[in-house]
């Protein structure tokens, strides 16, 4: 082959693989797939959207103060409002936090610090990822025998105890997984300066990790509070207050406000199934403030 | 004099002390608190199995194997079976695993494989985030009011020219497996999106550019290269997906029709395993209540062994790539 012709040879491979061809072949099942993940991405932001938009639409139009005062309509009535169903969620979210958080964060504490490596871990983080998949209406349904057969009653506690079982694994993943990312060089700080374990967990992990562990809590918490079927049959609904002046009794049926649009949606009344908008734009809007803070929290520590 | 001084002023701060007897009881007595802790969730993980299998106990000694198979469910006489419920959950699931995992796969492609600049990737991670914050009984009441009457018309078009294929072999009356498959589809996106983003972030880096310095396009890259890469953890992805599809209970129960039939037809009513115990629970006689326990049992069984097998792919995957 002389010079030449290698040159022009080369000269004409440059000059067809360089340019772009977009309809050859190839580049165009690139460009078709491209368009259609695009596509798949914007056709799933649809529902949100939808709802959104329905909720500030059809909830926003009922929007105002009543409804956080007011008890709930009964059949034909005009008016009302779902505030004992707000307080109810707060009580039986407050309960289950109470279970959940103080035992999910001691055994978190255990397996990332005590004994990570011990085979009690490895079954209890087991154990927890199994808890995580259980279906919601499952920790209804073992509140329900526990509980509420044992009580002979619907309550706002079998209901705290439902949610306490929904919450837990968020929170002892989370937290565990908050302890380990804590340097090992700032444990080894405190060690070598004479702590005890507990003293180096109290002093210098738990301090550390709080943000994260507080990520795992909020998350955890916005879950819970949009819960329904953990509630149905065991905190039940209740049309009354649940605290009767200043005095709460928990041990009677207690309105939630999930469980209040679930009953609600399904009536034939006008009155009642804008209610059930208006409660759900609450519970939205109260679950999403939820999310941002705990977002909020995490950025912060990175 | 001095020196003495600073001693005490040393030995007051307790860090440089050897820790008191006080110190080690704390320290003793924490640390079994946190062991506590651990035995908490252990025994609360077996209470659970044992007070609902305790409960379902009465009613598997009277129905057995035919309670499974058996497809009335009738209270007046006594009369119970859960094969339309078993069938009702698996197809609804199967369904919204269909469209929700295609979707959540995209958009798991869509969010890691440089398609965006990161400030637009975070507004489409933030919108699968929130399409997994909204809970389940909006979903079901935007289901109720806005995907049953959109879909009514489709609906009566295919079952209209189409209506000799069973999957429309009947109208949209109301509630439906369509519906619900497709509001449980939306629920199922954020699962199967979140794992398959961590498991297609796990390829290596140098993989990718391997294959792009072989001359690859992108989508070349991507499907021959990045999916079989990383198809154990989005295989996982699916299964847990699927597994959270099974155990979801109120947008189902607002929108299946709770109709006691096996159906292929996705415009006709039926019922879920979870839609029943909703729906039973609140009102049953003590009776009745065995018999559910028996079916919440059921469902427990379905849905440990399918997130047993789900975690368990994810650590064989995570475990492979540590070689």
């Amino acid at each position: 082959m002389s010079p030449a012709a290698v040159a022009t040879h080369a000269e004409r491979t440059a000059t067809t693989s360089l340019e772009r061809s977009p309809f050859e072949p190839r580049a165009l099942k690139n460009l078709l797939l491209t368009a259609g993940v695009w596509l798949a991405a914007l056709l799933a932001a649809v529902p949100l959207v939808s709802v959104l938009y329905m909720l500030v639409v059809r909830g926003g139009a009922r929007l105002s103060t009543s409804l956080f005062v007011e008890l709930p309509p009964a059949g034909f009535e005009m008016g009302g409002g779902f505030g004992n169903a707000i307080v109810g969620t707060l009580v039986m979210v407050g309960l289950g936090g109470l279970i959940s958080i103080p035992v999910g964060v001691l055994a978190a504490v255990f397996l990332a610090e005590l004994g990570p490596e011990s085979r009690l871990s490895q079954v209890t983080r087991f154990a927890t990822k199994t808890l995580t998949g259980m279906p919601s209406i499952l920790t209804g349904v073992f509140a329900y025998a526990v509980v509420v057969l044992t009580t002979g009653t619907y309550s706002a506690p079998a209901g705290g105890v439902a949610l306490a079982v929904l919450m837990l694994p968020t929170v002892v993943l989370t937290a565990e997984s908050a302890i380990r990312v804590v340097p090992k060089i700032t444990r080894d700080a405190a060690y070598g300066m004479g702590c005890t374990r507990s003293q180096v967990i109290w002093k210098v992990l738990l301090p550390t990790a709080m943000p994260g562990i507080l990520t795992g809590v909020m998350l955890a918490v916005a879950r819970a509070a949009g819960e329904t079927a953990p509630l149905l049959f065991t905190a039940l609904f209740s049309s009354f207050w649940l605290f009767d002046g200043g005095v709460p009794r928990l041990w009677q049926p207690t309105a939630s406000l999930a469980v209040l649009i679930y009953n609600f949606a399904g009536m034939p009344f006008e009155n009642q199934i804008e209610l059930a908008w208006a409660a759900s734009l609450v519970l939205v809007i109260m679950v999403l403030i939820i999310n941002v803070l705990s977002r909020w929290i995490g950025q912060r520590r990175g | 004099m001095k020196t003495l001084e600073l001693r005490s002023e040393v030995t007051a701060a307790s860090v440089s002390a050897p820790p008191s007897s006080w110190d080690y009881l704390a320290d003793r007595s924490f640390r079994a608190m946190a062991q506590a802790g651990v035995w908490i969730i252990l025994l609360l993980l077996g209470f659970i199995l044992w007070s609902i299998g305790g409960k379902a106990w009465i009613g598997m000694r009277d129905y057995g194997i035919g309670f499974l198979v058996s497809t009335t469910w009738d209270v007046g006489r006594q009369q119970f079976g859960i094969l339309p419920h078993i069938w009702g959950t698996l197809y609804s699931s199967l369904l919204a695993l269909a469209v929700g995992g295609f979707f959540g796969v995209a958009m798991a492609i869509f969010l890691t494989q440089d398609f965006l600049p990161p400030r637009l990737a975070q507004v489409f991670r933030t919108i699968v985030e929130l399409l997994a914050a909204i809970p389940s009984v909006v979903y079901g009441l935007w289901g109720l009011f806005f995907v049953v009457p959109a879909m009514r018309p489709a609906a009566a078009w295919l079952f209209e020219r189409f209506g000799f294929i069973p999957f429309f072999g009947t109208t949209l009356s109301g509630p439906g497996m369509a519906p619900a498959s497709l509001v449980l589809a939306i629920m199922v996106l954020p699962t199967v999106a979140a794992v398959s983003q961590d498991a297609l972030r796990l390829v290596p880096y140098k993989v990718k550019e391997a294959a792009y310095g072989m001359g690859t396009t992108r989508w070349e890259a991507i499907l021959k290269v990045m999916l079989p890469a990383a198809s154990t953890g989005i295989f996982g992805a699916l299964v847990l997906g699927f597994g959270r599809a099974l155990g979801e209970t109120m947008a189902l129960a607002m929108l299946i029709g709770n109709s006691n039939q096996i159906s292929l037809s996705l415009f006709s009513p039926a019922n879920t395993l979870a839609a029943l115990l909703a729906l039973n629970f609140p009102e049953a006689g003590p009776r009745e209540v065995q018999v559910l326990m028996y079916a919440a049992l059921v469902l427990l069984a379905i849905t440990l062994v399918v997130n047993m097998i789900g975690e368990a792919i994810m650590t064989l995957s995570s475990r492979r790539r540590v070689k």
